[in-house]
């Protein structure tokens, strides 16, 4: 019962990576190996211990520290109140937790962490969760430009608009934008997965190496080398169980989503010498 | 990178002065080499207002003579306006090398300012109604203090705080740019233009002005070319988005409206705050949070977006 519970828990910490193909397109991590995720040094919290502290007077360094101070007295739900638009805030968390932002933050928000669950009631600028590994961000309003740019894992949701160049160069994860995306969304995507559920702008998936987007509004144009492709039944399943885990729905039906990916013509996917290239074309 | 920000009150007036100090306060790690204002105050009737400098601040450490002739410049003004068939109401100087002068001038406008600027070393930084452009180096505390701009009320402004990359850190290349010789318009600028000096041409070849090398005071010129020719302002700021290469964001500000346009690229932020009573942009939200403390919904505008809105 105990292992069941854990298994759930983990299932909502969003600790599961997901696969690119095949039957089971969710990998859940075990909770019972849960030790091996941690870093070393990591800090041994509890969900269920409580703190919050008001950053509205605090700088950027000072409000990080004093969230790595209270994981180390064992806090694992963390409360910062008025971060009001603050840069580089939340950044490095390498532990479990669960961090809630009372307001909005400012660029380079939450960047570079690897395991907690994160929910901002504002909005974020440019940048959020760069670099992400593991882990969730859900932010409630909109986002900046570079809206999870290099993500690597975890979930990383906005429930309304973002700007552009959102998920550029994506290793990995799952971007989620409940409204509008700006021009140049999934450039140089190389792997994970994007779901737009409203318009996005032009050059959308721009030499995108892998991976996959989704969108259900209107696409202004694609990028060089993104291809439209058809949604399968495990696309359609995928969509319904990920964006129920956060609420949100497709406007027109998640079958009715386009799905894109890359088209795999560009000259990094062939095998000529340029001088044999020049003779080919 | 440099930092720009404006805030227009809807059909009201309020302390721009003090809220543009403290946007561009939040924005000083974006550029410290100087910092610029362009406030709207209450127009006098009949009167315009001159903002200009006879010296850069860098020119009062090259010796005593500069402070010698200061003055013969600041009575070579004086002269010249005389001699223009304008009037000097009231004056002010604010430090030893500027000046603002409400005057009564009705003549043209464009022969007024170069017969002014002909004498060496002064800069007219704005003309109009209600505009008024204070420029100077350090940041918007200095500067709002050296010219009393706290507590500065009016409908709307623009300011920029500046990282110096391709031209002087001086006033003369310090932003907002005045649109000469089109009373009451300015512009602020975050980017690069890459056509600068093909532009630049053009409107030379169409008689306009250039007083630095910075891209920023292209657009401003741009600006007033086009409503030279007849477009208004939203127009003319749709044509810039095309004819314009490069990455940019700018703010452009008139008697009455307070507009931004972003290139296609989108590669420079802009945040906007937009309310019934007030709209604030900057480049980051930092910036609009330190005159709303309160929790407030902001958002990127678009690539290519062009915006303006009335006081």
């Amino acid at each position: 019962m105990e292992e069941l519970e854990r298994e759930h828990k983990s299932h909502r910490m969003g600790m599961h990576t997901e696969q690119l193909a095949g039957r089971t397109q969710q990998v859940f991590f075990s909770p019972a190996e849960g030790e091996n995720l941690l870093y070393p040094g990591a800090f041994d919290v509890d969900f269920n211990k409580r703190a919050e502290f008001d950053a509205g007077e605090m700088d950027s360094k000072a409000i990080n520290l004093k969230i790595r101070e209270l994981m180390s007295q064992g806090y694992g739900t963390i409360v910062v109140k008025n971060p009001l638009a603050k840069h580089s805030v939340g950044v490095g968390i390498l532990n479990r937790l669960q961090l809630y932002f009372e307001g909005s933050l400012g660029y380079f928000g939450v960047g570079l962490i690897d395991g907690p669950n994160v929910r901002i009631k504002g909005r974020v600028g440019w940048s959020c969760a760069e670099n992400m590994l593991a882990g969730t961000v859900v932010v409630e309003k909109n986002a900046g430009s570079c809206f999870g740019a290099a993500i690597r894992g975890g979930d990383l949701v906005c429930m309304g608009d973002v700007g552009s160049r959102t998920g550029i160069d994506q290793k990995g994860g799952t971007i989620i934008v409940g409204g509008r995306t700006g021009a140049f969304s999934g450039f140089m995507m190389q792997r994970g997965r994007m779901v737009i559920l409203g318009d996005a702008g032009k050059n959308l998936g721009d030499s995108m190496y892998d991976g996959t987007i989704y969108v259900g509004g209107e696409i202004e144009s694609l990028g060089v080398d993104a291809v439209p492709d058809e949604m399968t039944d495990l696309d359609i399943a995928w969509l319904e169980r990920k964006l129920a885990l956060y609420g949100l729905k497709a406007p027109n039906g998640t079958a009715k989503m386009r799905k894109i990916v890359a088209g795999k013509q560009l000259w990094n996917y062939d095998n000529l010498e340029p001088s044999e290239k020049k003779i080919v074309l | 990178m440099c930092g720009i920000a404006g805030i227009i009150h809807r059909g009201a007036t309020g302390d721009i002065g003090g809220e543009m100090t403290s946007m561009l306060l939040s924005l000083k790690h974006r550029g410290p080499d100087s910092t610029g204002f362009a406030i709207y105050g209450p127009a006098r009737s009949g009167e315009l207002v001159m903002r200009f400098k006879v010296a850069e601040q860098e020119d009062l450490a090259s010796g005593f003579k500069i402070h010698h002739q200061i003055k013969e410049r600041r009575a070579e003004v004086d002269r010249r306006i005389a001699e223009m068939g304008g009037e000097i109401v009231e004056r002010e100087e604010p430090t030893e090398y500027a000046g603002r002068y409400w005057l009564r001038f009705d003549g043209d406008l464009r022969r007024f300012a170069d017969f002014i600027e002909d004498i060496e070393g002064v800069e007219i930084l704005s003309i109009g109604d209600g505009l008024e452009l204070i420029k100077d180096l350090g940041d918007a505390g200095r500067v709002a203090e050296q010219y009393r701009l706290r507590g500065f009320n009016g409908t709307h402004a623009i300011g920029h705080t500046r990282m110096a990359t391709e031209s002087d850190v001086d006033i003369r290349s310090a932003h907002p740019y005045w649109a000469y010789p089109f009373r009451d318009i300015s512009v602020v600028h975050n980017g690069q233009l890459t056509n600068y000096w093909r532009n630049r041409r053009e409107l030379e070849h169409r008689g306009h002005r250039f007083m630095s090398n910075c891209d920023s005071e292209l657009i401003a010129v741009y600006l007033a070319d086009r409503r030279e020719q007849g477009l208004e302002l939203e127009d003319a700021m749709r044509a810039s988005i095309e004819e314009l290469d490069g990455v940019f964001t700018y703010l452009v500000a008139t008697s009455d409206s307070l507009g931004m346009a972003k290139d296609v690229m989108a590669a420079k932020p802009m945040v906007l705050y937009e309310s019934d009573e007030i709209i604030a942009l900057a480049s980051e939200e930092v910036a609009i949070r330190s005159i709303f403390p309160r929790e407030i919904d902001t958002f990127d505008p678009y690539e290519g977006e062009v915006r303006v809105w009335k006081s």
